[in-house]
């Protein structure tokens, strides 16, 4: 990894339509970008659906490819965040081995220290969920990984909210609007 | 009362003419034939809506409909077929996507129940194209079609210009639907004309007002904005000399004072030099493209730089800018206009006289007077613009035929020059000529092409000789693909591979197509060949025998400063 790259969030508002996604991962691909994790899901707002992709950039890049994105007629906002500007989860599920478990006392004791949930357990496997940052799913699952109980692991793509009190998106649909009404 | 139901190809027929569309380039086939047949009814009789030109490729199609939005400043319109019908678009929507050329390209499609069966000519169009257009659509249901339509000419014409792609299923062009007209001018998303900052014009002003050594250079922006009267005020009341960029041409007379020439690897030796020593440049309507900055790392560097331009992913894209805003700079430039001081520059402004002198004696004149045996390109070039009124409209290919016609050609009016500068497409030339003949009637068009570029789409002489379009084909025939030559012979050691061209008889290939045809060899009889074209009615081509080993001069080499422009192959150093 280059020194001068940050992980970067880029939080993208759209209209509900085919192949957006396309769209705005082809803007990425152009200039061979790799997309860390992508999250896409409805908005709060009616028929606006929200990505929330990372990246490995450095700022002149990001903002082109964010510049780029918004570009798209059917891209209603698009922004580039580092970390310390939102707030941000991802969450991972963990299918463990109930004997593995059952032997070890020392693993329930990871599990509960890392804050996350046991959501079944059976005899053969159970099924621990942790919501939180990177860093702390990853130290979770080498945890766990080393004592050897780990059946199967999977992590989400980040979501993230901004610090604005206010949703911005909003206000630039409401705005566009009344410019529209009055022209 | 029940509404009428029409079909959607007649949906589609009523949507193109309440945009006002008047000319289609098109090619019929499987997936477009429900569209075709309600063609039929709009395009003879007392009726008669459209005019349809039937091309000879589907790719001429779209360079056909960007040469007649580039002169007419309308949309331009073409409708193919599915699958290889609508592939062979995509190179027209690429260039038309570079050079900002509002176009709308409806390709037909197979059923939608065939989608992603690999059905007989399915391609999926929509993804395809979405890279290189503006928009690409594909209509699902016959009650969108209006609605479609009319958003893909918004779109198109709107803020940048640029390329729509819409698939047309052949099962919603049978569909009967309800027709009601749309009149799309809003999208939410879509932020078509943002407004001038008012700090950051104020805060430009200032910086020209301070200024003691400013260039503009002025893009093909300020023609798609309609603002040629606005950048002169601009220019005169600042007295600011002005630089075009190649697709910027006929925004500014080639005989303003104030014009400093073109900008550009093969641009004029002045403003490529000054623009190293101004104090402050000001783009307008312009992207920096790598033909104008070469190596951009040492581009104006000693320079504050104003971006004026609608598309806000163009500022810092590859020139990092000072003051950038962000409009229409028909909207941007009179603001600034009230606020710049009136000026004089003259000092500076007379520094650009030597080096132009210069050019003029090591590259110009014996380009333009040769005195060796042979006819030069230039040499035509400058015969023809002599030879033509203030109303011609120049068309040209890509390669030799391009820079020399850009050059030495001279534009008095706006919307003069159809030319692909972006993509760089050889083939352009003919098919848009054709479609500027369609685009601005009662103009002259004259199209310089080479050899290799004229033979990309030489089938366009059959469009021409059925419709007895009237575009004057100047052919500079080198038997080269001269401009890859001559960097072969200045950069790759001279090894000409697969640059030379065996040629077929132009005479015999106009004579099948029954198309006048010319020939020049020497100096003297080129201005006579000149004159029988001009006055010959309808279309002609004029063959010239130019020197095969010519090179574009001046010439910034690859990667090189700008300022490191050479006047002569001689001059090259590595």
């Amino acid at each position: 990894m280059d020194n001068d790259k940050k992980l970067y969030t880029l939080l993208i508002y759209t209209e509900n339509m085919v192949g957006m996604l396309s769209q705005v991962t082809a803007v990425f691909t152009r200039r061979q970008v790799n997309i860390e994790s992508i999250n896409a899901s409805a908005s709060s707002i009616e028929g606006v659906h929200k990505y929330t992709i990372t990246t490995w950039s450095d700022e002149e890049q990001v903002k082109t490819i964010t510049k780029q994105i918004e570009k798209k007629v059917d891209v209603i906002k698009a922004d580039y965040y580092t970390d310390d500007q939102i707030f941000i989860r991802e969450d991972a599920l963990f299918k463990l081995s109930t004997p593995v478990v059952m032997e070890n006392p020392e693993i329930s004791k990871i599990i509960r220290r890392a804050d996350a949930q046991i959501i079944e357990v059976n005899p053969t496997f159970c099924t621990a969920v942790l919501s939180g940052v990177t860093k702390d799913i990853i130290a979770l699952y080498t945890n766990l990984q080393e004592r050897n109980c780990v059946l199967q692991y999977t992590r989400s793509g980040r979501i993230a909210i901004t610090r604005n009190p206010v949703e911005e998106v909003n206000d630039l649909i409401a705005m566009r609007e009344n410019n529209m009404k009055n022209q | 009362m029940a509404r009428e139901k029409i079909t959607g190809a007649e949906a589609l027929m009523r949507s193109l003419a309440n945009e006002g569309v008047d000319t289609i380039f098109g090619y019929p086939g499987g997936a477009i034939m429900p569209v075709f047949d309600a063609l039929y009814h709009y395009t003879r009789g007392d009726n008669k809506v459209f005019n349809h030109i039937l091309v000879r490729h589907e790719q001429a199609a779209a360079h056909a409909a960007e040469g007649y939005s580039r002169v007419s400043g309308k949309v331009g319109v073409c409708i193919v077929t599915s699958g290889p019908g609508a592939t062979n678009t995509v190179t027209g929507v690429a260039d038309a996507l570079t050079d900002s050329t509002p176009i709308v390209v409806i390709a037909g499609q197979v059923g939608i129940s065939a989608l992603g069966t690999d059905a007989f000519q399915e391609v999926d169009l929509a993804c395809l194209a979405q890279p290189i257009c503006k928009w690409s659509y594909q209509i699902r249901r016959p009650e969108d079609i209006a609605w479609a339509i009319s958003r893909a000419f918004y779109i198109a014409k709107s803020g940048r210009p640029g390329p729509v792609v819409i698939d047309f299923p052949k099962n919603i062009q049978q569909a009967l639907t309800e027709y009601e007209p749309q009149h799309i001018d809003f999208i939410r998303s879509y932020n078509a004309y943002p407004q001038p900052d008012e700090e950051k014009t104020r805060l430009a002003a200032e910086l020209i007002n301070k200024s003691k050594k400013p260039i503009a250079l002025v893009g093909h922006g300020v023609e798609i904005g309609n603002a040629q009267e606005e950048l002169k005020e601009f220019l005169e009341k600042a007295d600011i000399p002005a630089a075009r960029t190649l697709m910027g041409l006929s925004a500014l007379p080639s005989d303003h004072p104030l014009n400093m020439g073109m900008l550009g690897m093969h641009g004029n030796y002045a403003p490529n030099i000054k623009e190293q020593e101004c104090d402050l440049l000001i783009a307008i309507g312009m992207r920096f493209s790598d033909r104008v900055t070469s190596n951009v790392a040492t581009y104006a560097k000693q320079a504050k730089i104003i971006h004026l331009d609608i598309d806000a992913s163009e500022i810092d894209k590859n020139v990092k800018t000072d003051i950038a805003i962000v409009a229409d700079c028909k909207e941007s430039l009179p603001k600034i206009t009230a606020l710049v001081h009136k000026n004089s520059h003259k000092e500076w402004i007379d520094s650009f006289k030597p080096l132009y002198e210069t050019e003029r004696e090591r590259v110009i004149e014996p380009a333009i007077h040769p005195k060796g045996k042979f006819l030069l390109m230039a040499e035509v070039v400058n015969a023809v613009a002599e030879a033509t009124d203030d109303n011609t409209v120049m068309v040209n290919d890509v390669g030799q035929n391009q820079m020399f016609s850009c050059r030495y050609f001279k534009f008095a009016k706006p919307l003069s020059l159809v030319t692909s500068g972006g993509l760089g497409t050889m083939g352009f030339g003919l098919p848009a000529a054709i479609g500027a003949t369609f685009g601005a009637p009662g103009r002259t068009v004259c199209m310089f092409t080479g050899d290799g570029g004229f033979q990309m789409n030489i089938q366009e002489l059959g469009t021409i000789m059925e419709q007895q379009t009237p575009v004057k084909v100047i052919l500079l025939n080198n038997n080269y693909l001269g401009n890859v030559r001559q960097w072969q012979d200045m950069f790759f050691g001279g090894r000409r591979s697969f640059t030379r061209m065996m040629n077929p008889q132009y005479e015999l290939i106009c004579k099948g197509y029954n198309i006048p045809y010319g020939l020049a060899v020497t100096h003297e009889e080129l201005k006579g060949e000149i004159e029988k074209m001009l006055s010959t009615d309808g279309p002609y081509v004029l063959e010239c025998a130019v020197l095969e080993e010519d090179n574009v001069m001046p010439m910034v080499p690859p990667g090189k400063p700008i300022n490191e422009m050479i006047l002569g192959k001689e001059d090259f150093k590595e």
